[in-house]
Formats: C-alpha cells, sequence, structure tokens
C-alpha cells in the first residue's frame, strides 16, 4: 500500500535560514532518505525548488493562462515530498513522524489510489 | 416454529454477535461498510430460511458464512467489472475463504481491534463514539442521529465518510502494543464514556428512569457500560479500563434513585439509598477494586472513586465529604475541565462554610480569558452550584435567581421543573 507524505511548510531563503541550519536540514533530509531506503518502504522522493521558482499554469474562459507563482499563495507551502510503500496507515504515520520536516511544518499522509507500471495505472494495494 | 420465535432468535443473535461478526468480516479489507450490508443480508436470509430449515446449532457460524458468501460475491464482481477484459485467473488464488463452517470461537475476538479502530487518531474525534454505537453495537444512524440530536442524514453522511476514511487510507485492525498503548487508549475510553454521557442527556432516558415501560428510549448507558467492560477485560491489566467500567457500572447503580413516587427528580443528597440497585453497586465497587495502578490514578479511576463514595452512603448513611475535597482535587490536577472545578467549589462549602465554596465559583467566574467566563456562564453545573452554596447561606433571593438561571440552562425537563421549584421555595424562604 502507498501513502505519500507531501511536506508543507514556511519558506525561507538560504540567507535567512543561514549555512549552518541549511547544512543540518541537508544532513536530516539525507539520513532519513537512507533509513526509509534500508528498510525498504522508500519509493521515491523529492524535495522542491521554493515556490518562487514555481508557475501555474490555467485555463481561463478557454484560453490558456501562464502565471508566475504557485498555485494557493499561504504561509505554508508544498516544499517536497516521500512516496512510501507500508503495510497500513499505522506504518506509514510512524514513519511520517520520523521526517525531519515535522519540526518546521505540517507532515500529511495520503494514501494513494493508483500508480503507474510503465505507463499503465495499477490499483493501490 | 413461529416467526415470532425465528425473529427472537434471529435479534438474540443479532444483540449478542453483531460487533463480532461485523469486526470478523470487515478486519482483512478495513471495508466495514461492505461488512455491514453482508451481515445485513445475512440476517435477511436467516429470517427466510430458519423457520423453514430451523434455526441451525451454531447461528454465530451460520450468519458469518452466508455474509462471507455475500462478501465474495461483491468483491468477484468489483473485480470483474474493474477486469473483465483481462484473463481474471488471478482470482481464485486471491480467494481466502474457507468453504467449510468456519469455528467461530477459534477466530478469537475482533471487537477490541474494532474499538481501536472507531477512536483512530485519523479519525475525527466527533464521530468516534456514533462510530462505535453504528459498527459495534449495530445501532442504524437515525437512532444515533436521534441520541446525539443533529439530522438523520447528516449523521448518516458522516459516519459513510469515516468508513470510507477507514478503508482508504487502511486503518489497521490492530491492538497498539504496550509502547503505543498511552497514546490510543484515551481515545477510546473517551469514544465509549460518550456513550455513557449521551444516556445522561438522552431524553428518552427520563422515560426509562420513570419506569414507563415499552416506550423507553435507546439505553446507552447499558451498551456503555458493555463496550466498558469488553475493554477492560480484554486488555486484563489497564487500571484506566477498569475504572471506566467502574465509574459506569457505579453511577448506573444509583439511576433507579433519581426519581420515586412523588418527584420525577431527586437530587443525589436525597435519593433514597435503598432504591439503589445494590448487586449493580456491587458489582462497580469490585471493578473499582480491579483498577490497580501501577502510579497515580487516572482520570477515570478518580471519577469512579467519586462515585463509589456517593454510593457508600447506601452503607454508612453518610457522604464522606473530605473525601470527595481529595478525589476532585486529585481530578483537578490528572484531568482539568470546567466540571471538576466547580465540583470541587461545591464540595468546598460542603466540607467548610458555604461562603468558601461561593468565593470559589466567583474566583472561577471572574478569572481567565473572555472566553472562558462565557464558558463559564454558560455551565448549568456552575450555576446549580451555586444556587445551592447560596440557598445553604441564607442568601435566599440571589439563590431564588440562580436556581432560575440554572433551570433555564437544564437539558432534561425533570431536572429543569425540580429547579424552578428550588426558586419559588427560595423566593418564599
Amino acid at each position: 500500500m502507498r501513502y505519500t507524505l507531501l511536506l508543507h511548510y514556511p519558506e525561507m531563503d538560504a540567507e535567512a535560514l543561514g549555512a549552518e541550519a541549511l547544512a543540518e536540514g541537508q544532513r536530516a533530509f539525507a539520513s532519513y532518505a537512507a533509513t526509509l531506503h534500508q528498510a525498504g518502504v522508500l519509493v521515491s522522493a523529492e524535495v522542491l525548488q521554493p515556490s518562487s521558482s514555481t508557475t501555474t499554469l490555467t485555463m481561463v474562459e478557454g484560453a490558456l493562462a501562464v502565471q508566475d507563482g504557485p498555485f494557493a499563495d499561504t504561509r505554508e507551502q508544498l516544499g517536497g515530498s516521500f512516496v512510501l510503500d507500508v503495510d497500513d496507515l499505522d506504518a506509514a504515520i510512524d514513519w511520517a513522524r520520523q521526517a525531519p520536516a515535522i519540526e518546521w511544518g505540517a507532515v500529511e499522509v495520503r494514501p494513494g489510489a493508483v500508480f503507474t507500471v510503465d505507463g499503465a495505472w495499477r490499483p493501490n494495494e | 416454529m413461529s416467526a415470532g420465535e425465528v425473529h427472537a432468535a434471529a435479534e438474540r443473535t443479532a444483540r449478542a454477535s453483531y460487533g463480532r461478526l461485523v469486526s470478523l468480516l470487515a478486519a482483512p479489507t478495513g471495508d466495514l461498510a461492505l461488512a455491514e450490508d453482508a451481515l445485513s443480508a445475512a440476517f435477511e436470509q436467516a429470517l427466510l430460511r430458519w423457520p423453514r430449515d430451523g434455526i441451525p446449532g451454531n447461528p454465530e457460524a451460520w450468519l458469518l458464512t452466508v455474509a462471507r458468501n455475500r462478501q465474495r460475491d461483491t468483491w468477484k464482481s468489483a473485480y470483474n467489472r474493474a477486469f473483465a477484459p483481462l484473463e481474471a485467473a488471478g482470482w481464485e488464488g486471491r480467494d481466502a475463504m474457507p468453504a467449510d463452517e468456519p469455528d467461530v470461537d477459534a477466530m478469537g475476538d475482533k471487537r477490541l481491534e474494532l474499538l481501536f479502530v472507531c477512536a483512530h487518531p485519523a479519525i475525527d474525534p466527533g464521530i468516534r463514539t456514533p462510530l462505535m454505537l453504528q459498527t459495534v453495537l449495530g445501532f442504524d444512524a437515525a437512532r444515533i442521529a436521534a441520541v446525539f440530536a443533529v439530522p438523520a442524514a447528516a449523521m448518516a453522511q458522516r459516519l459513510v465518510r469515516a468508513k470510507r476514511k477507514i478503508k482508504e487510507a487502511r486503518i489497521p485492525f490492530t491492538v497498539p502494543d504496550r509502547g503505543a498503548m498511552p497514546g490510543r487508549l484515551p481515545a477510546v475510553l473517551e469514544a465509549i464514556y460518550g456513550c455513557y454521557a449521551m444516556a445522561w442527556l438522552d431524553e428518552g432516558w427520563e422515560a426509562a428512569a420513570q419506569g414507563d415501560g415499552p416506550e423507553q428510549g435507546p439505553d446507552l448507558s447499558g451498551e456503555a457500560q458493555y463496550l466498558a467492560l469488553t475493554l477492560a477485560r480484554t486488555l486484563e491489566t489497564e487500571p484506566e479500563a477498569w475504572g471506566l467500567a467502574a465509574l459506569i457500572t457505579l453511577s448506573m447503580s444509583r439511576r433507579p434513585g433519581r426519581s420515586d413516587e412523588g418527584r420525577e427528580f431527586v437530587p443525589l443528597g436525597e435519593q433514597d439509598t435503598s432504591r439503589w440497585d445494590a448487586s449493580l453497586l456491587a458489582q462497580g465497587e469490585a471493578l473499582l477494586g480491579l483498577a490497580v495502578p501501577p502510579g497515580l490514578p487516572g482520570r477515570f479511576q478518580l471519577e469512579a472513586a467519586i462515585q463509589a463514595v456517593h454510593c457508600a452512603r447506601a452503607r454508612t448513611g453518610l457522604t464522606d465529604w473530605a473525601a470527595l475535597h481529595t478525589l476532585y482535587a486529585a481530578l483537578l490536577v490528572v484531568a482539568p475541565s470546567l466540571g471538576a472545578q466547580v465540583a470541587l467549589a461545591a464540595v468546598a462549602g460542603r466540607t467548610g462554610e458555604p461562603a468558601s465554596g461561593l468565593a470559589a465559583l466567583d474566583a472561577l467566574a471572574a478569572t481567565g480569558t473572555a472566553a472562558g467566563r462565557a464558558a463559564v456562564a454558560a455551565f448549568q453545573p456552575f450555576h446549580a452550584a451555586r444556587a445551592e452554596l447560596l440557598a445553604r447561606s441564607g442568601r435566599t433571593a440571589e439563590a431564588s435567581a440562580e436556581f432560575t438561571v440554572a433551570a433555564g440552562l437544564a437539558r432534561q425537563p425533570a431536572v429543569r421543573n425540580y429547579l424552578l421549584g428550588r426558586a419559588e421555595l427560595s423566593r418564599l424562604g
């Protein structure tokens, strides 16, 4: 059963964060990913660039609108995701509470519905 | 065999086995809605077949087998719909249903797992008690909605949503291990206590207390006691689970004293202890004795102990106010609540001068945030306790006004009438 951990947190640029805190954060993410991998539960993971570098596409009255910035303008932004393959919600919650991002934001645990294998959809079970 | 006898047998089995069968059916997949549908189809079958074929030797096993067949049919057709063009060769391999009659007793009891699913942290706290009432006890949504005073359609929708979450997020049917138990048990106790608290607020209960016969409302306190006992017996050594079972049982034992021939509501202090249910009282005291905490007693043990002090009046003829004071003070440390603060002040007004209790109540109303003060002003027990202490101080005009306020906030008509009577007495006094 696949779950995606969605990491939401207030964005801080490298300058505001400071070199030391940045390095500390990177170490924590590296060790978290390694632990997940060793446990055989990590499907994939991605940390995103800040929302200042994102571009949002919408259809406005039939015409494509391309805009600078994130879809939802909120203090917390989607900063990254981990896809895990575990038995049940309790196992997913157990991994989620160990995510370094829990220190500075929210971790959402979302069960997957379907995912692709070689371009074909497969139910999550 | 008459249809009536079959109905009675089916209802007996439904009452005794509903939660057990639902949890056995739902545990492998987490699909509670399908388990409930399959079980109700099995009950329908029973009402058709048992009059003709006789009641089976093991009605539970019969129902489980029929319900499982129904579940399997549903899965099969869902699978065929989803993968119709594909070879359905994998299906038979996925089919783990035994062909023979299942040995229900050997399969154990999954109700405890179901209680932990209903009170899982990922489930909205407001729907946990209704979910238990429906899946463990078999109450329908309309009946639960009536008890919670919400529209039936809204309650049904919230129950459906919660069950979908359990299935789609795959909340496991497991009992937390020792390490996780302290984090998970309070929510289960809280939800079971919720069943009991609803019983006190339930208007139908008032009718039941007056012995109105067959037109009684749903007796949720008996159901809550059953859940608490199931939990305590299965966990064996959780003091708070025994505490909750004791609390509910002791509180139930005093119920017959809440009214008498002349009065529809009798306050605790004036209740004739010979009307209390002596066997429930003894059972409650025994249950409290089973709660042996390794450290400080928890919230439910303290509340049960408070009940036990009140119940002891049946033997001693006296209320030990000093003991109540100690217990409420401890309760405030373990589980601070407005109710416990008001109760402690009321007890202080009985152990000492009424003025000291009044001072504590007035301090409660004058401190804290604006929202906190508003909560105090709207809290019925605060006004009832204050009115009582004012009356004891001889401040009759103020007592009368405060009894009127308390009456206006009372949910039960019998209590409202009693308080209005006290307001009138104080006014004349």
